[in-house]
């Protein structure tokens, strides 16, 4: 099975730090373990969603903008 | 020192059942959001009604013990771990020196309640250890946890050792264990300014099925999903120029407001106490502890009640609360 990043809480996911910014990562974009790949917004505040491994983004499996459950699956990586 | 805060999770703040009575001087009540957990934790435990605990919001803490201590975790689906093994909620549990208590990602519901043995010990503010976080007191130096925090517990009911130890393995009946899902009914009072709205949004308000937005919180719950007019009228000397505007009177908490007529906002523990919005109705007491496990993207339906439905439901659910405590003693 593909390695995911997943949300660690409820909210609205954001693949960038803010409407001017470019994506903080692209599908077949490389992350390393600790690199932030989005934000979470809940409660007023924003949460940085971080890789937990190397890898590759090989696909998004939520849109920028979506309603995020915790535990959901955001990425996968090779 | 009892408690080592190894992460903090997303909001986790000392809580009891509130600092009530204040609001002449302009102070919400603080206090665990959903009461209901929050009492059967403390009944799980053996403490003293009112004894603080921790309401745990969305993603769960790592906490560490430095000593033994008898816990219980109640409130969301949101399963704990002692040193990584999934343990039960709703059931009285020792944790020994040096064990860590951490959670799984939250299922269902929104809010867990961590009960200790002895409460956590935190200085009373106003006859309270409730955090209210907005203004920086009570609770632990009056904001939510950070990573390196140390928590004190108090002295167990009767001046046992704190780790009331009679109490381990004892549990809720499964019955009288709250079910969270992803839909919620809560009940109102149609009030006290629900004059200002038209009736037609009246019963859009009562037939929409609204949806929880990421902004829900401690200070209240914003809904998306309708819109609302209000009357025409001139508005009044003293009253803002929003339609949704009427001279400032005091808020209830769970009293639902509607500024610019969208986003129905139902006021929560850590609310203002007044101000100038039309309240249009009020989510009674007994539903605030289901409102409170509602989560962000959950829906939400508002059933029109009268006064008596809600004094018996109330009555019902002080009776429920007493006869878990009875089953737990």
């Amino acid at each position: 099975m593909a390695k995911t990043v997943k949300a660690q809480m409820p909210g609205t996911f954001y693949r960038r730090p803010d409407p001017d910014s470019d994506f903080y990562v692209e599908e077949g974009g490389s992350v390393s373990a600790g690199d932030t790949v989005g934000l979470i917004e809940v409660m007023k505040s924003f949460h940085e969603v971080k890789a937990e491994e190397d890898g590759t983004v090989s696909k998004f499996l939520v849109e920028h903008e979506d309603a995020v459950d915790a535990g959901q699956d955001l990425l996968e990586l090779e | 020192m009892a408690i080592r805060v190894k992460s903090p999770g997303l909001l986790t703040t000392v809580q009891d059942t509130g600092r009530f009575g204040e609001y002449a001087i302009g102070m919400p009540p603080s206090g665990a959001m959903d009461v209901f957990s929050y009492q059967v934790g403390n009944y799980l435990v053996g403490n003293e009604d009112g004894s603080a605990g921790l309401e745990i919001t969305y993603f769960g803490p790592e906490l560490e013990f430095t000593e033994s201590a008898v816990i219980a975790v109640t409130g969301a689906e949101m399963p704990p771990k002692i040193n990584g093994e999934e343990a039960p909620t709703w059931e009285t549990l020792s944790v020994e020196e040096g064990d860590v208590l951490s959670f799984d990602y939250l299922r269902n519901g929104a809010r867990s309640y961590l009960a200790v043995a002895g409460g956590i010990d935190v200085p009373v503010f106003m006859h309270s250890r409730s955090t209210y976080t907005l203004i920086g007191l009570g609770g632990y130096e009056g904001r939510a946890l950070q990573a390196g925090d140390e928590l004190q517990l108090g002295d167990a009911r009767n001046g046992d050792a704190r780790n009331g130890d009679a109490q381990v393995g004892k549990k809720v009946d499964a019955d009288a264990i709250p079910r969270y899902t992803k839909e919620t009914e809560l009940r109102v009072i149609i009030g006290l300014a629900s004059y200002r709205l038209t009736q037609e949004s009246m019963k859009e308000f009562l037939n929409v099925e609204w949806t929880v937005t990421p902004d829900a919180d401690r200070v209240g719950y914003r809904y998306r999903g309708g819109e609302l007019g209000f009357v025409e009228r001139e508005q009044p000397a003293g009253a803002g120029s929003d339609p949704a505007n009427v001279v400032d009177f005091g808020y209830p908490i769970g009293s639902i407001q509607v500024p610019g007529g969208v986003e129905p906002i139902v006021l929560m523990n850590d609310a203002v106490t007044g101000g100038g919005y039309a309240t249009i109705g009020t989510v009674i007491s007994a539903d605030r502890d289901r409102l409170a496990q509602s989560k962000t993207n959950d829906k939400t339906r508002f059933r029109s009640i009268e006064l008596e439905e809600a004094l018996a439901a109330r009555g019902d659910r002080r009776k429920t609360l007493a006869e878990i405590k009875d089953s737990l003693a």
